[in-house]
């Protein structure tokens, strides 16, 4: 609605950043209205609120220091840099939390829980992704946190949700794709699944929060309400399954056995070929695509072997019928070749390919999207200057920024409980001495 | 009760990457109008099909992206087609688009100076490279996107000689769309603010470039390259296995080794419940282990009997693994604290007692047909705005009529 602007909004015109010390201050224009109190932590949790501090909201790590922050198993924890070691020199939660602010506060404590309620106070946000109901549990169910702040956005991302019989039950990443269908559409065909390599529902879990938190900030400057969202990842992988449920269940088809995918061939949209093939050198490899019969009629051309350029494989039907000969002799021909090589000859002749390429071609390589400026250094008091992942979006007016390192463990507690809370340097050592911050 | 986007408008341009964010916006509440040009969106001829025959109105990749949306006929290609798109254009929030640069001309915007004109508009580009100094028109599918962006290069098996392997199900576009969307709703959060617009640039590439984990901070960290491994995460060196084949032929996937005391006990317990002792001797390591109060990770170097003991642990999960249906393995863990998982089917995973429990399947009815369309549910539950599928995903031009007489206000 295009009125909507011309509504004020909710906490329109403030900024989060006024007053604070030029180093901490954010440079994204776009989110100074907008403050995090965060607890969220590891990938899943830091991955959502990393967005939100790159667009210039504050986002302030709430994390425990009778634990040394070590709820979070990605504080500390390998990769590093170089042979120090210890929880201010973990690789992964640099690159999860740049451009956060960081404060101590242990929430088994009356007047931990007091200050943890005063900056709710002063939050547009809060995130948490324990497992489900833990938080609540600390003290802090959402009745208290609307009670602390009536217009709180509060979003809470577990593994299986706040509610159901799985609500205890603790996961992470590779747990979540697997129990929501993802690590069994990772596979090639006669193999047990293959699964993702990687935490990819950590990253998806952490986007959806970071929808969710986005679209309740939208309806709270729509209309002045907060809300909790309940995020459970489980469900965010199932919901990026939508055609392989709606093709079971509306086609009645029994679901499928352990070994029956083949994730490399085309599925939806149907293709063939349609693979990843050897490329010259050892474990390399190539992924092409021939989306119709004139990709495959370039492709023919490239190849320029008997078999290719007649007739019998000219249309998509007769190239799916025997896919695993097609696969053998396509195979048999970029084995020989070089794999980048061989992808830019296929993409100048108009053909999808690829290779597999590896974290230091695509970080270092010949850039896929030049200029984008997808791995900015940020700056660490600690291990020093490292590049970090970028956001792959940009906006033309109120773009992203990261520049400074994760916080070191309680790093900006003076900041926050002095010039936010207003908590006095007496006080202050007093709380560290009790051990409440 | 309405979705928390309720009120915002938002005008998508049919296509592979601008499907799923225009999704994501419209379950969540807001009026999205989805424009196809004449003979319908191309990703109507992509399966599956409802009843596995192809045609427009059966292809349930239709049907699933486009749940909650209105579909408008607009031939861009021409000068009335243009000046309605236009007009829409004028009073709308977000305009959401992934035209090959070839036909960016269609849209008549120049991101230079489409502000001036529509000085409101959040413009939203997801293309394979990106917009910005990309060159043009680079042919790429999700498996090459795939390749080249760094998830393959992490996903496969031990055994080197198979390929490594595309995860399924389209996910390149779910990547980098939900970038789309948190950045289009970045740009509306300060629009309220400033009053303006502004183009977002969305690249699907670098999306799953930033989208990969480990294989990218290990290299940026210190240079090492991760070796993909079969169902667990790629790693510089390799790891134990963690993914066994458990009675019923299905998988399960262990978590972290059990350190504490208690859980020693409690697989000990296990053992015994399922008659394990007599051919797994090692017990009596786990019985120690219980005993001794558990066992630290930086124990291992140093003490030999720590190590016997946390792999007795392991070799005593690999077998109740072994000798167990998958889920009542998952169970059997998960209710004695131990983290582990079970691989599932997506057409199994959705009919999970859990997930059941939870209401997450959602039904839709296509009154055309009248056949029930399973979808997932909500991927987040707001307590006060409920995200909800609102329609089923619209027939060819259905909307085409009623939108040009009416503009945005909801039939």
């Amino acid at each position: 609605m295009v009125g909507s602007s011309s509504r004020p909004a909710a906490g329109g015109l403030v900024d989060r950043w006024a007053g604070c010390p030029a180093d901490l201050e954010a440079r994204s224009t776009a989110l100074r209205r907008i403050r995090v109190c965060d607890l969220s932590g590891q990938l899943a949790g830091a991955g959502a609120t990393r967005i939100l501090a790159a667009f210039g909201a504050q986002v302030i790590r709430v994390e425990d220091p009778a634990t040394r922050g070590g709820w979070d198993i990605v504080r500390g924890a390998p990769p590093y840099r170089d042979e120090r070691r210890g929880i201010e020199f973990g690789g992964g939660f640099n690159n999860h939390n740049t451009e956060k602010l960081g404060i101590t506060l242990n929430l088994r404590t009356e007047r931990g829980r007091d200050l943890l309620t005063r900056l709710i106070a002063i939050s547009d946000v809060v995130t948490e992704n324990f497992a489900g109901g833990v938080f609540a549990r600390l003290g802090f169910p959402y009745e208290r946190l609307q009670e602390i702040r009536p217009d709180i956005v509060y979003v809470s991302h577990s593994g299986f949700g706040a509610t159901g019989p799985y609500r205890d039950f603790r996961t992470w990443g590779p747990i979540v794709q697997a129990v929501s269908g993802l690590t069994f559409t990772a596979g090639l065909e006669g193999q047990p699944p293959a699964g993702w390599g990687f935490s990819y529902m950590d990253h998806m879990g952490a986007y959806a929060m970071a929808i969710a938190t986005f679209a309740a900030l939208w309806h709270r400057d729509q209309t002045g309400e907060g809300q909790w969202v309940d995020v459970a990842g489980v469900e965010v992988g199932l919901s990026l399954t939508g055609p392989d449920i709606l093709d079971h269940h509306l086609n009645g088809r029994t679901p499928r056995a352990p070994g029956s995918v083949d994730s490399n061939r085309g599925g939806a949209p149907a293709m063939a070929p349609h693979g990843i093939y050897p490329a010259l050198g050892e474990d390399r490899w190539i992924a092409l695509a021939c989306r119709d019969d004139l990709d495959w009629r370039r492709l023919a051309d490239e190849i320029g072997q008997p078999w290719a350029v007649g007739a019998e494989l000219a249309t998509l039907a007769a190239r799916l019928a025997d896919q695993d000969a097609l696969d053998a002799r396509l195979a048999a021909w970029t084995a020989g070749l070089d794999g980048q090589e061989l992808a830019d000859r296929l993409v100048a002749a108009g053909i999808p390919a690829s290779p597999v390429r590896t974290p230091a071609e695509r970080i270092d390589g010949a850039a896929a999207t030049p200029d984008w400026d997808l791995w900015p250094t940020v700056t660490h008091p600690d291990i020093g200057p490292m590049r970090v992942e970028g956001l792959p979006v940009h906006l033309s007016e109120t773009d992203w920024s990261l520049r400074r390192g994760a916080p070191r463990l309680g790093e900006h507690n003076r900041f926050v409980l002095g010039d936010l809370l207003g908590v006095d340097e007496a006080e202050q050592a007093e709380l560290t001495a009790e051990g409440a911050v | 009760m309405t979705g928390p986007l309720h009120g915002l408008r938002v005008l998508e341009i049919a296509g592979e990457f601008s499907a799923y964010p225009g999704k994501v916006l419209a379950d969540l509440g807001a009026n999205v109008v989805v424009v196809e040009p004449p003979g319908g969106s191309a990703t109507r001829g992509w399966g599956p099909f409802a009843g596995d025959l192809p045609a427009p109105e059966a292809s349930l990749h239709w049907r699933h992206y486009n749940t909650s949306k209105r579909s408008v006929l607009l031939d861009l290609g021409d000068g009335t087609g243009r000046e309605r798109f236009r007009v829409l254009l004028a009073d709308c929030d977000v305009l959401l688009e992934g035209l090959p640069a070839r036909d960016t001309g269609l849209l008549t915007l120049d991101p230079a100076t489409f502000s001036d004109e529509y000085p409101s508009l959040v413009w939203v580009s997801v293309t394979p490279f990106g917009r910005r100094g990309s060159p043009p028109d680079v042919p790429a599918t999700d498996l090459t996107l795939m390749a080249g962006g760094g998830p393959v290069h992490n996903c496969g098996y031990d055994d080197h000689t198979l390929p490594p392997v595309r995860g399924g199900g389209g996910q390149s576009a779910h990547v980098a769309g939900s970038f789309a969307v948190t950045a289009a709703l970045t740009a509306l959060l300060h629009r309220a603010v400033s009053g303006r617009g502004q183009h977002v640039d969305v690249s699907v590439d670098a999306a799953l470039n930033v989208s990969s984990e480990l294989a990218t901070t290990q290299y940026l960290t210190d240079g090492g390259i991760v070796e993909r491994q079969t169902g667990r995460h790629a790693m510089v060196g390799g790891s134990a296995p963690t993914q066994v084949q458990a009675a019923d032929g299905h998988h399960v996937v262990l978590g972290f080794p059990p350190r504490a005391a208690e859980d020693y006990a409690s697989i000990v317990e296990w053992v015994d419940l399922v008659g394990l002792r007599d051919e797994f001797p090692d017990v009596v390591l786990l019985e120690l282990g219980a005993e001794r109060g558990g066992v630290a990770v930086i124990e291992l170097a140093t003490d030999p009997l720590a190590q016997e003991i946390w792999n007795a642990s392991r070799d005593a999960m690999v077998l109740l693994a072994q000798r167990l249906p998958a889920y009542d393995f998952f169970l059997g863990c998960q209710r004695r604290g131990i983290v582990a998982g079970f691989v599932a089917s997506p057409e199994e995973a959705v009919a999970d007692p859990h997930l059941v429990a939870r209401g997450f399947a959602t039904e839709v009815t296509d009154p055309y047909t009248g056949r029930v369309e399973t979808h997932p549910g909500a991927p987040y539950r707001f307590n006060h705005t409920a995200w909800c599928i609102s329609r089923p995903a619209p027939r060819i031009g259905e909307h085409t009529e009623s939108f040009l007489k009416t503009g945005w206000n909801e039939d």
